[in-house]
């Protein structure tokens, strides 16, 4: 049986965003599929050696605003935090980011840079859109070891032949 | 039913419980069985659905105390 194939175009760099395309390519390549991620504008800086995605609750309405320690009840709350508070309080996206950390640590799931090194060991072809590169000023040093680098066409004619298609 | 080799996926979410067990399995010969203990719920379809899709027999599947065992047999 011929290998199924998995192509995932990741465009968005927040860390919320950052999961899906690693977890479904992690999973996929188990299943013995042949997968390649497209990471294209803001989805491009997820292959820097340092992953410095954050969250943005005010531009997420619907981010539980969950607390990952104390009593069970406690964290069931769902805080409801205004939106002049998120959008305009200095480091409120840091505080965000670091309780989403916790509260998926808590829950025994992977961090992104651990999800990327396992899509790497397992055969993801992990592609960096040259065009990007070039707008925002990227080297190929910039980029975690294993990279690939490629442009639309490249990406398209594996795409073309793909049983799966996602845009993260 | 007695196994080649185990492991312990205990506390781990989506997808490492698969991930993991397919590394494991990569290390052993066809025909050996692959022991699987998980916590997550969400394992119970995963793990019996990466072993139909990538040629793995299931043996067994059980749930106790909380915790979840899986048999696999390593195809071709």
């Amino acid at each position: 049986m011929a290998k199924k194939k998995m192509a995932i175009i990741a465009a968005q760099g927040s860390l919320d965003w950052a999961y899906p395309p690693f977890i479904l390519a992690s999973t996929a390549a188990a299943m013995d599929m042949e997968v390649k991620i497209f990471f294209t504008f803001y989805g491009l800086p997820l292959l820097k050696h340092k992953i410095k995605a954050k969250v943005t609750p005010a531009a997420n309405p619907a981010m539980p605003m969950k607390m990952p320690f104390g009593p069970k009840a406690f964290q069931a709350i769902d805080w409801p935090i205004p939106h002049a508070v998120s959008g305009v309080v200095p480091g409120f996206d840091s505080l965000a980011t670091s309780l989403m950390k916790k509260q998926f640590k808590n829950k025994g799931v992977a961090t992104v840079t651990e999800l990327r090194e396992m899509c790497l060991a397992l055969g993801v072809d992990l592609i960096a859109c040259q065009m990007t590169m070039d707008v925002f000023g990227f080297e190929e040093k910039d980029f975690v070891e294993g990279v690939s680098f490629a442009g639309a066409a490249a990406f398209l004619d594996f795409a073309a032949e793909a049983d799966i298609q996602l845009m993260c | 039913m007695s196994h080649n080799d185990e492991i312990d996926c205990s506390g781990m979410s989506c997808p490492l419980p698969v991930v993991k067990s397919k590394m494991k399995i990569d290390t052993m010969n066809p025909g050996e069985v692959l022991k699987i203990i998980t916590t997550d719920p969400g394992s119970c379809k995963d793990i019996p659905a990466w072993a139909n899709r990538v040629g793995h027999e299931m043996i067994e599947e059980a749930e106790e105390n909380g915790k979840y065992y899986f048999l696999v047999k390593r195809g071709e």
